[in-house]
This record gives structure tokens, C-alpha cells and sequence, in this order.
């Protein structure tokens, strides 16, 4: 059917469960046959308005466990929202097997149908292939541990009270964007796995338990001076960047139920990782995925041209990026970025121009853009997607600049390089790091601690560019961390010739927390 | 592909972390009720509202870089800039580019409290006095609840668990043949070459298929259907009786006071008792039931005989309202006026009829705004109640002139207080 007419899937903006089928087949069938997608199974589900604020407060995850911050983020959705301040997301995609997507009831079938190019193709497509998400989340056993999360921290909190419990998440939550591990280790994470063996460590200890050996002397350990320095570090794995780890592993006083909530909230940092990483290439993905769906439904005959102008309405709304002097703007729009660099890639590849032929010799010119363009959404993420296939002539179009802000330089604000010759490689490189999360996060490690002595946990911040910490939530996540790790804990923030530059300290609140 | 409708599913899946929420923020919530509604009028009170809180507390806290510096910016949109430029940095911070995020916290935080959480808010730390009388009957309320199984019911009520299990205990007692035991001996006659055995093998086999067809595997006397039985649920109710004299000294701003306050009261009462009725009574020299609407609104001329209104009270609750089966609870409003020859009378009815038999009696002196009573003689009815407190009777009393004043004054009545000790001046 590839150049006969198919019929109208719908007319009008209203929609039933049938259209939906049919819009989605005919979706499949392009995205299977011209775009060679390759796609996990897909759930969609209709959900209203309210349904929607709901999946914002937990992250978008169709289940999770409770605290209390996802009702302060519902609450201020909510009242946004309501005040007509903000609307809602067309749709919300899981990265899960099946892949869930959202569909809100309100949607007119021609939003129906973008949604379901956009979520159901576009975004399935990359989650399945890229090699963050294949590397870094098990799609397969994440709602599952989701499901096993939420149970234990329940009876947790029946077991422990909800007060400890709350205590420990508030905690773990201040520390998560520092409980992800940044490098490949030797295994997969396999969740169910996980979840079984939390079972399996349990029943364990319940089986072995025995009081008398509360009671047995235990011979003396080794004094602090016999592990030297270096031996103690390369015991406790340091310098470990992944601070939630090492306190599950190491933090002397936490009890076995806090470790395991440690190690939740440190699973669930790592499942969203991949997503801070890929936003420009997961939006650009699904805008261009959606992009081609619908302009091949209209051409099929699928769509008639007035719903087609609505589409047109709602995508531009989408890939609109507003220039820096504007009021409306906030940054580079991903799907703005993402789209028309997917869109420049496609022309390179089918139309080049002698400065594409110079730039990108290996693509220029190769014919198959879907193929490229496959190739690139598995193997790259946002930094070395933009350092790599950011074109001379996007960055003339877009007419970007780099401007370099050194408070030594009294006199303002120097533009170091704009949309020129000179300038193209500079520009591509900045924009890259400005999305290198490992650039933009401070990069902070755990560095020593004296188990045999004080116990004082020792933090260092590399700090670059001079840039320090925000001093107020410094100290408020840092006395977290101090409560967890139930001793004294110093951050030191060191330049790069080794030099500190600034010093917090915190101490537990409570010398038992572990204990409460 | 699957497509499923959520759209009935429960929403508000985000109920519990919402209060969960509100119940970490709640000092600081209280603190931005009771702020909120100094400015508001009763009515809108019971309509919940906007608060806004400061982020202490609710804070969650991450390491990020602060700002300072050396930074970096890649912007769309160049218009006339060139490599080497210099732009003056616009004082204040305004106008430079990606400032979102920075900064150490939001400053405050606002959001819609529903009509619910706003009373509970609103109302958390009061209580009210001499609760002890609940033991009450008014059964309007009926509760569904399990009762074991039944025989008989409807289907959608059959209690499958029940039921399969009480079919196996029967299967097993009966001794109904297993299919695999039927099995086993097909294959066994499939095998076998005696004859003999053959023709023994095929008897056994139709004795246990027919046997195995008498005894069915779910008998209908097997089927257990949830049984549920409705209890009925007592429920604690109480009666209001609004008393106030609409002599022609009462003014409307007065009569403004006294509504408020008997709102704020009928608001609390409510929460705590699933049924409250009110009976509204006013008095010139002589005192009539009333409905709201005459009571507030139409104006009415003559004496004032306190007594005529408790009197009244008296009557009502002996023949409606018998005190073993209701909290009665009683505000009077009066501007104080109250003939002379009155006060004995007064008195002696309220310390004889009255308070014996209500829970809590208040009586609220309203003047006029910006009146300041101090130094003034009290009023006639001040000074008998008064006397009557002086002898341990148990009765609080309030002067308010002014608006702003009704809600502490309230709040000052009902406050929790420790053990016994009682609501007075």
C-alpha cells in the first residue's frame, strides 16, 4: 500500500478506541516498512487530565512508592495548572516493556495520532536501541521493581515507622544525583535479580539467626595503623563518585532496611540517567519520527489537509526556539535543537553541499538517510551527538554564538565566537559540554574516611572554572549526608592545582538515626 | 498493541502523598491559614482556599553549582554581535542569560488547599469541651459489612476461594477418582495383552468415569456466596441553640458579630458531630423559635427579658431534645441590656435549667466597633453571669466589639486544653 490512497482514519477531532487502532496500524505499518523502526511492544492508555497531574508527581511512573515530595510536586503542578499558568503534556512515555504511553482524553484525533507517531514510535525506537538505555536500564524488569520498591518501603514503614523511613528517603533523595554510577561496570543491571535477592538475604538472616552468638567475645581487630593509608582506600573502593553506594556499602551505623532504601532510590537515579543524558536526541528522534509519520499519512491520503494544518499548528508550536533577547526564552527547546539537526543529517546525507562533503565525509552523501540516522540514535548521546553532527550551516541558521563570562574581566561579557568560519568548531565543542552531564554536575567523590578512627567522612569537589557549590543547599544535603553516615563529614571544594578553596562540615543530627 | 482505558480507574493516586505532604508542612500551613483568613469573611472560610508557604522544611535540598565564577554560554539568535565584543553585564543579574535554576531555593511556595484540609487546618487545635455525653442513638447511617458465607446469594457474590475449596473436601470424602488415575488405567489397558485383565481393566475404568460423573466436580452444594450483613452505626449528635436579643438596642453591626460567631460554632460542630441541628431563638420581652432567615434579617422591637429566652430554651430541650440524648450546646448574644428586675430571674434559671444540662454555655457581649468598654460599669447581664461564674458555675464569657476580634475569641473558647480544667475567662 505503499502508493495507493488508504482512506480518511478519522474525521473530525473526535475519536474512539477503533480510530485509535486504526491511526496506530497505520503508524506501524510506515514506521515499520519505510522507517525500519524496531520497537518494543507498545501499551497505550487513555488517561485524564487528572490522571496526568498524577503521573507528573511520580516522575511519570505508572506506580512508585510514597514520600512526601511527590505530593509537594503534585501540589504545585496542581496549582499551576489550575490557574491556567501551565497546560499539560500531550503524552508521557515509560520507558518499560511494554512501552506505556499516556494519551490524555482530551486530545483531538489528530493530537491522538501525533502522540502515538511521537510516543509510541519515535520515543519506543530509542529507548529499544540507544546504548545508554540498553546499557544502563533493564526495561524488561523495571515496573516490577517498581512494584517491589513500593511493597517494601510500605512495610517498612509499618515495621520501622513512617517517621525513620521518611527520614532515610528524605535524605537518600538530597544525595541522588550523586547515586549513579557514570562508568560501566562488569554486569548488567538486572532488577528482578535484585528484588530476588533482597528476598533471599532476608530469609537468610531469618533463618540463621541465633542470640547466642550476640554473646561470644570476638577477638581484637586490627589497630588503624596496621592498614596503611592506600590499602584502606582500595578496600572501601575509593574514591567512589557514587555516594549512595558507598554508603550502602560502607556507612557503619545504617541498618539493613536503610541500605536497601539507599539502594532503591540509587536504582532509580540510574534508570533516569540515561534520560538527562539523551534529551535532545530522544526528543529530536520522536519530533522527527512523528514528523515523518504524519507528513506520510497526509501524503497516503490518511489525514485530510485540514486536520494535516493542525498538525502543522501544534508540531511548529513544538520546534519553536525562541532567540536569547526574547522573553519566552529558557535555554536551547530540545525538540527544536533535536528536530532540526535530524532534519539537517537527512539533507546531508541525500542532498550535501561541498562544505557537508568537508565536514562530515563519512555521511555526506551516502543515500540512505534512515540508516544514518538509525546508526546515530544508537550510538550517541546529547554531548557527542552535537560534537559530532552539529552542522556549520544549522549553527548559521540558528545563528548561534558563545559568549564567555569571566568575573576577572570587569568590563562585561566577551562573545568569544559567533556562526563564522572561526567560530564553528568553538561553538560546536561549548555546546557539546553544556551537555556532558558529567560536566555540568559537580564532580564530587568520596575520598577517605578513617574507619578505625574518627570516622570522619571526607568529600572532595573538583572544582572547575572557579564555579563553588550553592552554599545554602550545600550544607542542607551535606547534614543529610551526615545523618546518614551517622559521624562528622567534611566537604572540601579543591581546584585543580590542589589548592581548597572552601570547607562545610556537618554533623549527624542525631547521633541515632540508624537506630530510630 | 494493547489499548486500555485508565480513565476510570481512581484518580487521585497522588491523595496520599499530598497529605503526607501537608502533614510535614503543617506547621507552616497553620501558620499560613490562620494568616489568610484574618482578612476573609466567614462564608468564604468554608471554601478552602489558596495559602502559601515558605519553602523551609519542604526544601529538597542538591548539590549544584552555585553562581561565580567563570561561565560559558552558547545562545541562539545572534543579531549584530561579532567574535570580540564586549556586552556591559547588566547590573542586578536581571536579563543574563540562563538564570533558571540558579540560586539557592524558591522562596515560597503556593497552592490550593481543598475546602477539607482547610477546616482541618482551621480548626486542628480546637476542641470541644465535655465531649464525654456520645453515647448517642440517632441511627441514620447504615454501614455494609462482611458476615461470613452464605448458601445463598447473588452470583456476583460467590466466594470462589470458599467454594473450590469446600468442593475439594468433598471430592476427597467421596472419593471421587482423579482423571489422572483414569488415565493411568487407559494407558494401562492400551498396553495390556492379557485378556483377561483387559476385560477386568475396562470394568474398573466405566466403574470410575461413572462414578466420576456422579460426583461432579463443583456441586451447587458447594457454592459459598460473601455474605454481608448492614450494621446499623450510632452516630453522636448535638443541638446548637442560637439565643440572641433583637431589642432595638442591638444594631446591625452587633447583630453581624453575634452571626459570625454562631457560623464559626455551627462550622465546628459539624466536624465533630456527624448530625447537629440549630435552633435559633430570639428574644425581645418575649422570646420565639425562629428560623435563620428571621433571625438574622427582620428586625423586631421591644423590652428585653433575658429570662424569656432561656425559658423558651428550657421548654425546647424538654421536649425535644431529652439531655441524655443530645450535646447541647448553647451561645447567646446580647448587646448586655436586660431590665433589673430580670436578673434574679435570669440567673436562676440559667444556673438551675440551663447549665445542668448543656455541655457548654457562652455568652458573647457584643458592642459597638471601635468601643472600648473598659471602664465602663458592666452591662446588667454581664454582672449577673458574671456572679454566677464567681460561684463555679461553669459558663464562659466574651466581650467583642470588632470583627477581627470574633476568631480569636473563638479560638481562645475551644482551645485544647489539659485535663480538666475548664473553658473560662
Amino acid at each position: 500500500m505503499t502508493d495507493s490512497s488508504i482512506g480518511y482514519l478519522y474525521q473530525g477531532p473526535d475519536w474512539d478506541f477503533s480510530v485509535l487502532q486504526r491511526v496506530y496500524e497505520a503508524c506501524e505499518h510506515i514506521a515499520r516498512s519505510e522507517l525500519g523502526l524496531e520497537l518494543y511492544p507498545n501499551q497505550i492508555e487513555v488517561i485524564t487530565a487528572e490522571q496526568m497531574l498524577d503521573a507528573y508527581a511520580s516522575i511519570g511512573m505508572p506506580l512508585f512508592y510514597k514520600h512526601w515530595s511527590f505530593g509537594k510536586h503534585f501540589t504545585q503542578h496542581e496549582a499551576l495548572y489550575r490557574k491556567g499558568l501551565r497546560g499539560l503534556a500531550y503524552e508521557i512515555v515509560i520507558n518499560s516493556s511494554p512501552c506505556i504511553s499516556y494519551l490524555m482524553e482530551e486530545n483531538t484525533a489528530t493530537m491522538q495520532t501525533l502522540v502515538i507517531a511521537h510516543a509510541a514510535f519515535g520515543h519506543n525506537h530509542f529507548f529499544k536501541n540507544n546504548y545508554l538505555f540498553k546499557l544502563w536500564t533493564d526495561a524488561e524488569g523495571i515496573l516490577e521493581y517498581l512494584n517491589f520498591a513500593k511493597g517494601y518501603i510500605t512495610r517498612c514503614e509499618e515495621k520501622h515507622g513512617p517517621v525513620a523511613v521518611e527520614r532515610t528517603l528524605d535524605a537518600a533523595h538530597a544525595l541522588m544525583s550523586h547515586g549513579v554510577h557514570r562508568y560501566p561496570g562488569k554486569k548488567k543491571l538486572d532488577l528482578r535479580e535484585d528484588e530476588r535477592r533482597e528476598r533471599d538475604r532476608r530469609a537468610h538472616e531469618e533463618r540463621i539467626f541465633n542470640d547466642l552468638w550476640r554473646t561470644v567475645p570476638t577477638g581484637r581487630s586490627k589497630s588503624a595503623s596496621e592498614l596503611s593509608i592506600g590499602r584502606r582506600r582500595a578496600l572501601l573502593g575509593l574514591p567512589q563518585e557514587n555516594i549512595l553506594y558507598f554508603l550502602e556499602k560502607s556507612a557503619p551505623r545504617l541498618e539493613s532496611w536503610q541500605r536497601e532504601l539507599l539502594r532503591i532510590v540509587r536504582h532509580v537515579a540510574q534508570y533516569f540517567y540515561p534520560q538527562a543524558q539523551t534529551k535532545v536526541m530522544n526528543e529530536g528522534t520522536a519530533t522527527y519520527v512523528h514528523y515523518r509519520i504524519m507528513t506520510r499519512l497526509h501524503e497516503l491520503g490518511g489525514i485530510s489537509d485540514g486536520d494535516f494544518l493542525e498538525f502543522l499548528q501544534s508540531h511548529t508550536n513544538v520546534v519553536f526556539q525562541p532567540a536569547f533577547d526574547d522573553p519566552r526564552f529558557s535555554g536551547f527547546n530540545p525538540y527544536a535543537l533535536g528536530f532540526a539537526m535530524m532534519q539537517d543529517i537527512e539533507r546531508i546525507v541525500t542532498a550535501p553541499d561541498e562544505e557537508d562533503r568537508e565536514w562530515f565525509p563519512d555521511i555526506a552523501g551516502s543515500g540512505d538517510a534512515m540508516m544514518t540516522l538509525r546508526e546515530i540514535w544508537s550510538n550517541y548521546r546529547d554531548e557527542s551527538f552535537i560534537g559530532q553532527y552539529l552542522s556549520p550551516r544549522l549553527m548559521r541558521q540558528m545563528r548561534i554564538f558563545h559568549l564567555h563570562d569571566d568575573p576577572a574581566e570587569t568590563d562585561g561579557v566577551r562573545v568569544a565566537a559567533i556562526h563564522n568560519e572561526r567560530g564553528y568548531r568553538r561553538i560546536r565543542r561549548e555546546l557539546a559540554r553544556e551537555y556532558d552531564v558529567g560536566w555540568a554536575d559537580p564532580n564530587i567523590e568520596v575520598v577517605d574516611v578513617d574507619l578505625a578512627g574518627d570516622r570522619r567522612l571526607i568529600l572532595h569537589h573538583s572544582v572547575v572554572n572557579g564555579s563553588l557549590l550553592a552554599e545554602t543547599d550545600a550544607k542542607r544535603v551535606l547534614q543529610h549526608l551526615a545523618d546518614l553516615w551517622s559521624y562528622d563529614v567534611l566537604l572540601r571544594e579543591v581546584e585543580g592545582s590542589g589548592k581548597v578553596l572552601k570547607e562545610h562540615a556537618a554533623s549527624p543530627r542525631k547521633p541515632a538515626l540508624a537506630a530510630a | 498493541m494493547h489499548i486500555v482505558d485508565r480513565r476510570l480507574n481512581p484518580s487521585s493516586k497522588s491523595l496520599e502523598n499530598r497529605q503526607r505532604f501537608l502533614r510535614r508542612a503543617k506547621a507552616l500551613v497553620r501558620r499560613a491559614v490562620r494568616d489568610c483568613t484574618r482578612g476573609r469573611d466567614i462564608p468564604d472560610i468554608l471554601e478552602g482556599g489558596e495559602v502559601s508557604v515558605p519553602l523551609d522544611g519542604v526544601d529538597e535540598p542538591r548539590l549544584h553549582r552555585g553562581s561565580g565564577g567563570i561561565r560559558d554560554h552558547v545562545l541562539p539568535g545572534n543579531k549584530e554581535f561579532v567574535e570580540g565584543d564586549i556586552l556591559p553585564r547588566a547590573s542586578g543579574r536581571k536579563g543574563k542569560p540562563r538564570d533558571a535554576g540558579e540560586g539557592d531555593a524558591e522562596d515560597a511556595f503556593r497552592f490550593v488547599l481543598t475546602r477539607e484540609e482547610f477546616l482541618d487546618v482551621f480548626l486542628d487545635d480546637l476542641e470541644l469541651p465535655d465531649l464525654a455525653k456520645r453515647r448517642l442513638t440517632a441511627t441514620e447511617h447504615e454501614s455494609v459489612r462482611r458476615a461470613g458465607y452464605a448458601v445463598s446469594g447473588s452470583p456476583a457474590n460467590i466466594a470462589v476461594n470458599r467454594t473450590m475449596r469446600i468442593a475439594m473436601a468433598r471430592r476427597i470424602a467421596l472419593r471421587r477418582p482423579r482423571p489422572q488415575a483414569i488415565e493411568q488405567l487407559y494407558a494401562e489397558f492400551d498396553e495390556c495383552e492379557d485378556e483377561e485383565r483387559r476385560e477386568a481393566l475396562k470394568v474398573q475404568i466405566a466403574a470410575l468415569e461413572a462414578k466420576a460423573r456422579r460426583i461432579p466436580y463443583i456441586d451447587p452444594i458447594d457454592i459459598r456466596y460473601r455474605r454481608f450483613e448492614s450494621s446499623p452505626k450510632t452516630v453522636a449528635q448535638a443541638v446548637m441553640f442560637c439565643l440572641m436579643d433583637v431589642s432595638g438596642s442591638m444594631s446591625e453591626h452587633m447583630k453581624d458579630l453575634a452571626k459570625r460567631f454562631y457560623m464559626l460554632l455551627y462550622i465546628f460542630l459539624t466536624r465533630r458531630y456527624r448530625h447537629v441541628e440549630i435552633v435559633f431563638i430570639r428574644h425581645t420581652e418575649r422570646a420565639e423559635e425562629v428560623d435563620e432567615e428571621t433571625f438574622f434579617r427582620s428586625p423586631a422591637t421591644g423590652g428585653t427579658l433575658v429570662s424569656s429566652a432561656l425559658e423558651a430554651m428550657r421548654r425546647i430541650v424538654a421536649e425535644r431534645y431529652r439531655p441524655q440524648d443530645w450535646n447541647i450546646y448553647a451561645a447567646q448574644a446580647s448587646d448586655g441590656d436586660n431590665s433589673y428586675a430580670d436578673g434574679a430571674v435570669t440567673g436562676r434559671l440559667l444556673k438551675d435549667a440551663i447549665l445542668p444540662v448543656t455541655q457548654f454555655f457562652a455568652y458573647l457581649e457584643v458592642g459597638e466597633a471601635n468601643e472600648h468598654r473598659t471602664g465602663m460599669p458592666d452591662s446588667p447581664l454581664w454582672s449577673v453571669y458574671e456572679r454566677l461564674r464567681v460561684e463555679g458555675q461553669q459558663l464562659s464569657m466574651r466581650k467583642v466589639s470588632n470583627r477581627g476580634e470574633i476568631f480569636p475569641v473563638f479560638h481562645e473558647l475551644f482551645q485544647r486544653r489539659r485535663g480538666q480544667e475548664r473553658v473560662a475567662p
